[in-house]
């Protein structure tokens, strides 16, 4: 083995289509399964906060479930547990058509749902009841107090959590390597099993993640500015 | 499909708890606790030391304790812990087991998260107590060791109580390097099993879910009556103090 050369793998076309190709199934999922998370968490909020107690408590369960079970345990229920379960025909099309990485948007998605709605939830609690009033006595019927006057305050407040989960899905795409799924981790673990240069390829790794994760905190830190009027009022 | 759980329990609740240890290695749910119990250990004195030097007014202090910081919180634990399995023989010349590898992963990992913790909890404090302590004549470290850090540790505890429950979901990625702990007997019951993946893997997580849920109600409970005595005699102040931030990452 030779000395540090970087440049043996940023030169190597091979290597670096796959680092690429990694960049980009990793950005599917974690842009897959945000979607989802995002979704279903919006949901899960809704049926929380529609007073039926059967709901409130499932919804709960489902929380408490996906936040105290490991993400690794859950990717792997499904991919080698539930997985295996399903109907024949289903099974074949999901091998077709990438049954890794759908299952790790499935997967990372459902588990970061539980987090986006709890984030969401405190958020929306901290606005105190008196906004309501307050603006229910200007005039505001429920559905037009809430986008006026509750929702701006309350996801202003959850965007610091949401942002930070936002990160830890992103860096939780690289836990998709464990049920075989081509993102960068995996391409990483390839080019040094081709190249056995561990060093470089694992720096190269590393500042990815690290640029992209610096870039969504960014990106974040940005969207808070814009959205809090005082702030963006003095900037 | 409960009947065949009960089975699997049957037959290898041995394997699960403690691995092969009279004949192997100690593993199973044994390993997982002291792996995550040893991780929180070591990283709590480590933490108090990355806050002080993230606090110091020098920057030859500050600086590497930032960028670490910055860099645990960017990169994929997982990345970490092949770092760890490619670094630590290599700088220290032996063949070092997997379980000290993850523990030195774990270490980092969560002092670095840790120390942002206790941080918040200095800063929360105010200057106030500082400079009450330095009147009284301490020196800083003497404040910091008779005055704040008490205080600071103490709102700490419910932290500390889902950090150490962040550790033991995060041990779970030892899997990748063969850590032999809970995850790696029930992917060991799953070869021999072969046909019950789903079984297999959702005993694993009920085994998680019993574990991390008590966990994190006892941090509850702690927590409410911390904030309970901070609030002092009078009840109706409760309602102005905020109550004490649980930062809780998830692995």
């Amino acid at each position: 083995m030779s000395g540090f050369d970087l440049s043996a793998i940023l030169k190597d076309p091979a290597s670096v289509a796959m680092l690429l190709h990694g960049i980009e199934m990793t950005f599917v999922i974690f842009a897959g399964s945000w979607l989802l998370a995002m979704t279903l968490a919006i949901t899960l909020l809704s049926i929380r906060f529609s007073q039926f107690r059967l709901g409130e408590y499932s919804v709960a369960a489902y929380v408490s479930y996906h936040r105290n079970v490991p993400t690794l345990v859950q990717l792997m229920l499904w991919y080698f547990g539930i997985f295996t379960l399903m109907p024949n025909g289903l099974t074949s099309w999901l091998s077709a058509h990438n049954a890794e990485t759908i299952f790790a948007i499935i997967g990372l998605g459902l588990c970061q749902a539980a987090y986006f709605s709890e984030d969401l939830r405190s958020g929306l609690r901290s606005v105190s009841p008196g906004q309501m009033e307050a603006a229910k006595a200007l005039g505001h019927g429920y559905l037009s107090a809430m986008r006026f006057v509750i929702l701006p305050q309350g996801v202003r407040n959850a965007l610091p959590p949401l942002i930070n989960h936002s990160v830890s899905l992103f860096k939780n795409s690289s836990l998709a390597i464990i049920i075989g799924a081509p993102e960068l981790t995996h391409a990483v673990k390839e080019i040094e099993n081709l190249s056995f240069r561990t060093f470089e390829i694992y720096l190269i790794g590393t500042v990815l993640y690290l640029f992209f994760s610096l870039l969504i905190m960014g990106a974040g830190a940005y969207l808070s500015l814009r959205a809090d009027p005082v702030r963006r009022a003095r900037a | 499909m409960i009947t065949d759980i009960i089975t699997i329990i049957k037959d290898y609740w041995l394997l699960l708890l403690i691995g092969q240890y009279p004949n192997g290695p100690l593993g199973g749910l044994a390993n997982t606790l002291i792996l995550s119990a040893l991780s929180i250990a070591l990283a709590f004195p480590i933490s108090i030391l990355f806050a002080l030097a993230r606090l110091s007014k020098w920057r030859a202090l500050r600086w590497p304790v930032t960028a670490l910081v910055y860099i645990t919180r960017g990169v994929p634990l997982l990345m970490l812990v092949l770092w760890s399995y490619f670094l630590v023989p290599l700088l220290t010349g032996a063949d070092v087991p997997s379980f000290v590898t993850m523990l030195t992963t774990l270490v980092i990992y969560q002092g670095a998260f840790l120390s942002e913790v206790v941080r918040g909890g200095i800063v929360a404090l105010g200057h106030g107590q500082m400079e009450a302590a330095k009147a009284l004549g301490h020196s800083y470290l003497g404040a910091m060791r008779f005055i704040i850090l008490p205080q600071a540790l103490y709102n700490m505890i419910p932290s500390i109580i889902s950090t150490f429950v962040s550790t033991i979901k995060d041990t779970t990625i030892g899997y990748v390097i063969n850590v032999p702990d809970l995850t790696f007997a029930a992917s060991q019951v799953n070869n021999q099993l072969l046909t019950q993946p789903f079984q297999v893997f959702l005993i694993l997580a009920i085994v998680y879910y019993a574990i991390c849920w008590s966990l994190t109600q006892v941090a509850d409970v702690i927590e409410r009556r911390i904030t309970r005595r901070r609030a002092g005699p009078s009840r109706a102040a409760v309602a102005t103090l905020a109550p004490p931030k649980i930062l809780s990452e998830q692995p």
